[in-house]
């Protein structure tokens, strides 16, 4: 199944898988498909994430303290393709936990669930020769992060592995809302345009509708995280599927109304 | 088979650059600072002049008399980094990449420490230099390490506490990462071990390589050969790499890495990731790391804070896997048994992490004989352990 963004901007949406349970995750995950999420990303929860601000890093914890796996990932990617064949799937995840499952028996068993694509935090172009080979021969796209910081020359080779779309950091950092979006996200994204025909999605602190809609002026799709990491959280597990397609709903709504006239 | 190629960043199969993409730019920039300070010999100039006249290089290879007469066996040498200002051997690196920091005009710096000796180093080299310096350090450490905290604030420096995860020297090179992926336009942070991802891994190792080119020069001046073994205690390695590379080539030189047994053998009890762990990724790099079967990586005990970590330099699984250095592991108790023999028998109090080194010389060297030498690394001093100490041995009112 290729990842497609239906309406523009596209919607990627981030959960940890397991927090604060996996039964949970699993309502939200259908709520966020059935308000308009084009792409889900299944974060796997990992002990040491060191590229995640406080709001990531609890939910990994939560998600940890009942041991969810990278296999658990896996079983609820398989659920969710079999109910909503068209979302897009993508497993996110630290290099670590892949590496431990191996690499060749995680691709085997992410296209076997059918999943898309898999983004590794930690694995940049230089290193990923093995791992793009395991992907290719899976079906199973390669999605890199390009950032602010990174020079042409390392956008042109993250472009040329790249399938799927390109998740464009909004701003160095670690993952988190922000009030408001730094000029780096859209510099990024026309400085990576010129190396690539697939879909670009800006993604770090995107919390807003108003956020949502000026990343789509520029981008193809926004990924909200920390947003609705915080929501579940704040919500609880009862409420939280309802909080997350309330908060779906109203980034799609914001950016319909804000799209109308021109900027 | 020498393992210890450095095409890449890789020892062997080991070592290379697992990082979110935000960092790679500071990365390469460092690796290239590096490689232009290397070629420069007003670099090495400047750098060796601080190394004698500010941290007091050449360190003693001191001839432990008392301890190889109550051993019995080998003739023992401690290399004598504990004599170093600041108190361990850190201050190398610290130096080497305070200089680097202020070719590439970078103002600020950021730093993890575990048992504080780097966190103290690190805060010296920016006095000097007038950089502004922040220490990442875990709740549990700056608890056991008190000393160097305060230590740390009488230099400048900001100490940051982390109260995730283990809240220990792993938790602290997270929030370091965390703090650089998000400052690292005006920001380096000065890694204190041989760990993280490429360059550190060599470019840590090349700031300690001085430990063993001295060492070799020492031992040849004063027995004329080389020594039988060479024994330091290993958390990331920075030390022991240091002490070894110079003898990798002296095939007959043993190369004998110590670290932490912990109080047993159970994953969470310990910091022995030979034994006990399996290669992974973790915070850079590719070695060998304490981890669960998911891919979770391993809570972690000593009672040396710089011992207490999850994963070991890539350079070190290099060394193991081709068998050119054995490592082994002591227990807090025989740790805290060698740091009180030492003191007893030499008048010297080796840091805990150090203290290892000497458990395991303790160990081997009744079994050897009277014509072998052993070079033991004693890193540090254990001033910073007092307390500790004092608990442990129960020093209030004892003889």
């Amino acid at each position: 199944m290729p990842i497609r963004f239906a309406e523009k901007p596209g919607l990627v949406a981030y959960f940890t898988v397991g927090d604060p349970d996996l039964a949970t995750t699993h309502a939200i995950a259908l709520a966020a498909i059935d308000a308009g999420a084009d792409v889900i990303e299944l974060g796997v929860p990992f002990s040491d994430p060191l590229a995640d601000g406080p709001v990531i890093q609890r939910a990994s914890e939560r998600a940890l303290r009942h041991g969810t796996s990278l296999r658990d990932v896996l079983n609820l990617a398989a659920t969710l393709r079999a109910e909503r064949p068209h979302a897009g799937l993508i497993v996110f995840t630290y290099y670590n936990p892949i590496l431990r499952f191996g690499l060749e028996e995680f691709c085997a068993a992410a296209e076997q669930a059918g999943v898309d694509g898999v983004l590794v935090t930690d694995m940049i172009v230089e290193e990923a020769s093995e791992y793009l080979q395991a992907l290719h021969r899976h079906h199973l796209a390669p999605v890199f992060l390009a950032a602010p910081t990174s020079p042409d020359e390392r956008l042109a080779r993250i472009a040329a592995v790249s399938r799927g779309f390109i998740y464009a950091i909004s701003r160095v950092g670690i993952t988190g809302a922000q009030k408001s979006l730094t000029a780096d996200a859209e510099q990024l994204v026309r400085r990576l345009r010129r190396f690539t025909q697939l879909p670009i999605a800006v993604g770090f602190g995107i919390s807003t509708p108003e956020h949502f809609a000026a990343v789509g002026e520029f981008a193809d799709a926004a990924v909200i995280g920390s947003a609705l990491v915080a929501t579940i959280e704040q919500a609880g597990p009862k409420e939280a599927p309802d909080a997350i397609a309330r908060l779906i709903e109203g980034l799609r709504r914001g950016s319909r109304e804000t799209a109308a006239p021109a900027r | 088979m020498e393992a210890t190629s450095t095409i890449a960043g890789r020892f062997g199969a080991y070592g290379g650059r697992y990082v979110p993409e935000t960092l790679v730019a500071a990365l390469d920039e460092l690796e290239h600072a590096y490689a232009e300070a290397q070629a420069d010999p007003d670099f090495h100039l400047k750098l060796d002049e601080l190394l004698r006249d500010f941290a007091g290089r050449p360190t003693p290879l001191y001839f432990a008399a008392r301890l190889t007469e109550r051993l019995g066996g080998a003739k023992i040498y401690l290399k004598r980094e504990d004599l170093l200002h600041t108190g361990a051997h850190k201050i190398n690196n610290c130096l080497g990449q305070g200089l680097l920091a202020l070719r590439m005009g970078k103002q600020r710096i950021i730093a993890e420490t575990g048992a504080g000796q780097h966190g103290v180093a690190t805060a010296s080299v920016c006095a000097l230099f007038g950089l502004e310096c922040v220490v990442y350090m875990g709740e549990e450490d700056m608890l056991r390490q008190e000393l160097n905290v305060y230590r740390m604030r009488m230099l400048g420096a900001e100490v940051r506490s982390v109260s995730s995860g283990s809240r220990t020297l792993k938790d602290a090179i997270s929030e370091a990462m965390r703090d650089w992926v998000t400052n690292v336009r005006t920001t380096h942070y000065l890694l204190g071990s041989a760990l993280g991802a490429h360059p550190y891994p060599t470019m840590v190792r090349d700031f300690h390589r001085v430990i063993g080119r001295e060492a070799r020069q020492q031992i040849i001046e004063k027995e004329n050969r080389l020594p039988t073994a060479i024994i330091a205690c290993v958390g990331g390695g920075s030390n022991a790499i240091g002490a070894f590379y110079e003898f990798i080539p002296d095939k007959d030189v043993q190369l004998i890495g110590v670290e932490a047994g912990g109080r047993g053998a159970q994953l969470g009890e310990h910091a022995a990731r030979f034994s006990g762990g399996a290669p992974g990724v973790l915070q850079g790099t590719y070695s060998y790391v304490l981890q669960d079967e998911n891919g979770q990586i391993a809570l972690t005990h000593s009672v040396s804070a710089g011992l207490d970590y999850a994963s070991i330099g890539p350079e070190h699984a290099a060394l193991h896997d081709s068998g050119r250095a054995e490592y082994t592991s002591v227990t807090d108790a025989e740790a805290l048994e060698a740091t009180l023999l030492l003191a007893r028998t030499e008048g010297i109090i080796p840091a805990l992490e150090s203290a290892h080194a000497v458990a395991e010389c303790a160990k081997r060297a009744p079994k050897m004989s009277g014509s072998d030498l052993v070079i033991v690394s004693v890193s540090g001093r254990g001033d910073k352990d007092m307390g500790i100490l004092a608990r442990e041995l129960k020093l209030s009112g004892a003889k």
